[in-house]
């Protein structure tokens, strides 16, 4: 699955987006978060707990209770600033 | 119903006259245009001036967002069709960024429709400004004052 990651997240992270292979015990975009975090410091920042960011699977803003299935695109963004 | 993510300038006159050209149901328009500040109204950062904004957007999802934001609007009030325009990339102070337009029958179902399509688009569509300013550059912070507007149309 591709992870894409938007505004400061980006550069915390290191990258702008990965494609990942989570084993299969990773069942939602909170499991998929805490299984990000041990990939390097830049992750384990950017999706500190209590770190104020939001998601989206296959587009679509999602609770970190949502089922990933077979989600092709998981993204993790700060709070939206448009307007 | 038209919901646009551009990088170009739009042209609010040519907007207004695309809506109501050969529907005489309209009785008005609401109109709100968002422009780029060139200060920042925080008390602490008023001395900041802001010389540019890069706003940054998820293409596919601030497409799908928007839209559903519309949909949402349609279900709450009369209207007879609206524009929403949205820009992206590097803009200047004074620039326009967002345009909302309603057209309805009555001027109530428009004004509260426009307001809610802007108190709901800060809030749910994915879009992130990066100011430069002389210190650098700083990406925005969300203000709670959006979240609250948002709020009171929760029902």
């Amino acid at each position: 699955m591709k992870v894409r990651y938007f505004a400061w997240m980006k550069r915390t992270v290191g990258v702008p987006e990965e494609d990942v292979e989570p084993p299969a015990a990773v069942r939602t975009v909170g499991d998929l978060v805490t299984w990000l975090r041990a990939r390097s410091p830049g992750h384990a920042e950017a999706l500190a707990e209590g770190a104020a960011f939001g998601a989206a699977v296959d587009k679509r803003t999602a609770t970190f209770d949502v089922v990933l299935a077979d989600a092709r695109e998981v993204a993790f963004f700060p709070p939206f600033t448009g307007g | 119903m038209a919901v646009r993510v551009q990088e170009a300038d739009f042209d609010v006159g040519a907007e207004l006259d695309r809506l109501t050209t050969g529907n005489r149901r309209i009785g008005g328009l609401a109109v709100f245009v968002g422009l780029v500040r060139a200060m920042h109204v925080r008390e602490d950062y008023h001395k900041d001036r802001v010389d540019a904004l890069t706003l940054e957007h998820y293409p596919g999802m601030t497409e799908k967002a928007l839209t559903a934001i519309v949909d949402e609007a349609k279900s709450r009030w009369n209207i007879i069709d609206c524009t929403v325009i949205h820009r992206y990339g590097e803009l200047k102070p004074a620039d326009p960024i967002v345009l909302v337009v309603v057209a309805s029958a009555h001027r109530g179902d428009a004004f509260a429709a426009c307001e809610f399509l802007m108190d709901y688009l800060k809030t749910r569509a994915p879009f992130w400004k990066k100011e430069e300013t002389a210190e650098g550059a700083r990406w925005v912070e969300a203000k709670s004052s959006d979240d609250l507007a948002a709020e009171r149309w929760k029902r």
